[in-house]
């Protein structure tokens, strides 16, 4: 995709992102479910994936889902203090940092993914949050990653 | 920092050792024999080769030192070498002491160029273990330190008094006697450790040291009545490093950013304050007003660094500023330099 | 442990120029325990070469894999089979894995992920320091336990530098002047006459600089008689 291109896309509004939500169950899955339940929608473009903790998401499968041709990544946690265990949305804040960083030197722009702290309470927060993390995609335009890369054969002793 | 507790310790007895000027052929060494309070100046060598750069900075320093320092790529940046230049400033009349540090020569090519130096008529050395090559020009260079300056020292010290290189082997001809020298920094940490380094000099091979630039004169009578109690000045020649300062600015970096140097802040206000009633934008008064305090405050401190015990001389380096040697010996009444017959 | 870290991306890419088909191949031992070259690793460095080539318009397939220990030949023995149908092996071994893939598996180019850097100690999890640089003449006994070859930057070995400021190194604000804390070490420890001994000039010989290393073990070799 060209920038012209990209332009074109976003003014015509044809550009419909795609977007992995890495979501914890304690927190930010529970505030979708409200959302939900409260009919305020939001963006088809957000593709949920529920995890017990977002500690459980690991750098490699944040990359993974980009690689795979998500336009944009998010994980989704408690808020700073509020995990429901300890530590683990620190331990994925952590991990977003370093995606960030390796998508620099990949070549994409860092701010496909990103790190949203969020408590279950709060439905028409995870609309906001989610909106403005699609918004942010939709200016970047689409991933100029083909999406057919990726592990073909793994082998190993460890 | 801990405070470290030493044992107390005294020089071992060398009564046996010859006097100064018999052990070596140098005027240095025969201007301290005599109890002179002796003068050492600085050169440092161009970054090219043009040998007219050695003698005008030479010509600078003639009859106001005894001898007169010659940098070996100070502070890592590549410059003419000290034992080329050493030779140059001898042919106007300047007794060089060549500098040479372990950072870029092996035990080899120390000896080689040492016994060179000493076939070219060069006759005092300062064994040092030179300034890390990250700071300077070539911070990609390999650094040699296959001694270090302890070892260095002891290595010269057989090699003129056994006639043994390195590796033990007799020296045809016997060896160079070299007049030998180290480096000392009263005000490098650990503190307490400085004095026992000294004195570990001295038992290593050191006939005299020359410190670094002293401004803090509390600090440094107090490393000197250590160092005397110890027995260490008696048998080895302590220089004191001095220098003028050129600027205030010159002061607070010194103070600031050069490892192991204090700068007292009376003398920072005396600084700053020699300025205080010109223009900030009257930069030739200023300077001038800067460069007159720098080398008042310099022949004070010779004068006071005279008085205290255990004191062989001073060691002027006025950085790229060799014009103010003569005039700060002068008003020091340190000329003329003694004139000593070989 | 030996202690590794990954090259920079760009410089990984340079060398697969030509490359359409890789394995990478991770090391299960001190790289892992340093994470520059495990399972994770792997994974991360090979997705970002896949993701990086590919906006580059040239793909390259890397596959992935890992052994338990790669400076060990029969644990790479096992990938001999498959490796036809790849242009290079990219190795996050320690220079002594990737060499030994090189001699193991001499028709196929060995190409280095990982810069080795030094035989280093945990100081906490994330940072690894400089301790050992193999000298080959042990002397810690003399020097309270703290190595003057690995670090001091000048390998002084009669006392710090007149650039020691603070108990910290001339060379780097962030590093600790050896000698200052042998000094500590040296006098707790009652090794005062030590520090005033003119230690003498080292023998290097048993160093890289004395030539080419190697450790013969009569005790422990298997008897040619015995050997298959």
């Amino acid at each position: 995709m060209n920038a012209e291109e990209k332009t074109l896309d976003v003014a015509n509004e044809t550009f419909v992102p795609e977007v992995v939500a890495f979501c914890c169950r304690h927190c930010a899955y529970s505030a979708a479910d409200l959302a939900g339940g409260g009919r305020i929608s939001y963006s088809p473009s957000i593709k949920i994936v529920e995890l017990p903790c977002t500690g459980r998401a690991s750098a490699l499968e944040i990359l993974h889902a980009l690689e795979k041709g998500a336009d944009g990544v998010a994980v989704a946690g408690c808020l700073p203090g509020t995990c429901h265990y300890i530590r683990g949305n620190t331990q994925a804040k952590h991990r977003v940092t370093h995606v960030r960083k390796l998508l620099k030197t990949i070549g994409l722009e860092e701010e496909r993914a990103r790190m949203i702290n969020i408590s279950a309470a709060m439905g028409a927060q995870f609309v906001a949050e989610f909106t403005n993390f699609v918004e942010t995609i939709k200016t970047l335009g689409p991933s100029p990653l083909s999406g057919e890369t990726g592990i073909t054969r793994t082998g190993s002793q460890p | 920092m801990n405070t470290m507790n030493f044992p107390a310790f005294t020089m071992p007895d060398n009564s046996a050792a010859l006097p100064i000027a018999e052990r070596c052929d140098s005027h240095l060494a025969r201007v301290l024999a005599a109890g002179e309070f002796a003068v050492t100046g600085e050169l440092g060598p161009p970054k090219g080769h043009d040998p007219e750069e050695v003698r005008s900075k030479a010509r600078l320093l003639l009859d106001c030192v005894d001898a007169a320092n010659v940098t070996d790529n100070q502070a890592a940046v590549v410059r003419m070498s000290s034992i080329a230049a050493g030779q140059i400033m001898m042919a106007e009349g300047v007794e060089p002491i060549i500098q040479m540090t372990c950072r870029d020569r092996n035990r080899l090519a120390m000896q080689a160029d040492l016994l060179g130096a000493y076939a070219l008529g060069i006759r005092n050395l300062l064994c040092l273990s030179g300034d890390h090559q990250s700071c300077g020009n070539h911070p990609g260079a390999k650094n040699v330190h296959d001694i270090d300056s302890m070892q260095f020292l002891r290595m010269m010290k057989e090699m003129r008094d056994e006639n043994k290189f390195q590796c033990g082997e007799e020296i045809p001809g016997g060896g160079p006697r070299f007049l030998i020298g180290g480096a000392a920094n009263p005000f490098a940490d650990p503190a307490e450790w400085r004095p026992y380094r000294l004195a570990k000099k001295a038992i290593a091979g050191a006939d005299f040291v020359q410190t670094q630039l002293v401004y803090d004169m509390e600090r440094f009578r107090e490393y000197m009545k250590r160092v005397v109690d110890m027995g260490v000045a008696e048998q080895l020649k302590i220089i004191v490093g001095v220098g003028p300062l050129k600027s205030a600015g010159m002061a607070k970096f010194m103070r600031d950013r050069i490892p192991g140097m204090t700068v007292p802040d009376a003398i920072i206000d005396r600084m700053a304050g020699t300025v205080a009633d010109i223009d900030t934008e009257n930069k030739p008064e200023r300077n001038a007003a800067w460069k007159a305090e720098g080398i008042r405050i310099c022949i004070e401190q010779i004068q006071e660094i005279r008085e205290i015990e255990g004191v062989a001389g001073v060691h002027i380096m006025a950085i790229e500023w060799e014009e103010a040697v003569h005039p700060i010996a002068e008003a020091a009444g340190l000329l003329p330099r003694p004139i000593i017959e070989a | 442990m030996i202690v590794a870290e990954q090259k920079p991306l760009n410089e990984i890419k340079a060398m697969l120029e030509g490359c359409n088909k890789v394995l990478a191949v991770g090391c299960g031992t001190c790289v892992a325990v340093c994470f520059a070259g495990g399972r994770q690793e792997v994974g991360l460095l090979s997705a970002s070469l896949r993701m990086s080539t590919d906006i580059d318009g040239a793909a390259v397939d890397i596959d992935e894999t890992i052994v338990q220990r790669q400076c060990e030949k029969e644990y790479n023995a096992p990938l001999e089979a498959e490796l036809e149908q790849y242009d290079a092996i990219l190795s996050l071994g320690c220079g002594v894995g990737v060499q030994s893939l090189a001699q193991q598996f001499p028709g196929k180019r060995i190409l280095p992920a990982l810069n080795t850097k030094f035989m280093g100690y945990p100081a906490e999890h994330g940072i690894w320091e400089d301790r050992c640089q193999g000298c080959g003449n042990c002397v810690l006994h003399l020097t309270g336990g703290v190595c003057p070859v690995s670090r001091c930057p000048k390998s002084l070995f009669n006392g710090p530098c007149g650039g020691s400021q603070g108990g910290i190194c001339e060379v780097d604000q962030e590093t600790e002047c050896a000698w200052n804390v042998i000094c500590e070490n040296q006098l707790r420890l009652g090794l005062f006459d030590e520090m005033m001994e003119i230690h003498p000039a080292k023998d290097w010989s048993s160093a890289r600089d004395g030539g080419h290393r190697r450790i013969v073990r009569e005790d422990v070799r298997i008897p040619d008689e015995e050997k298959a």
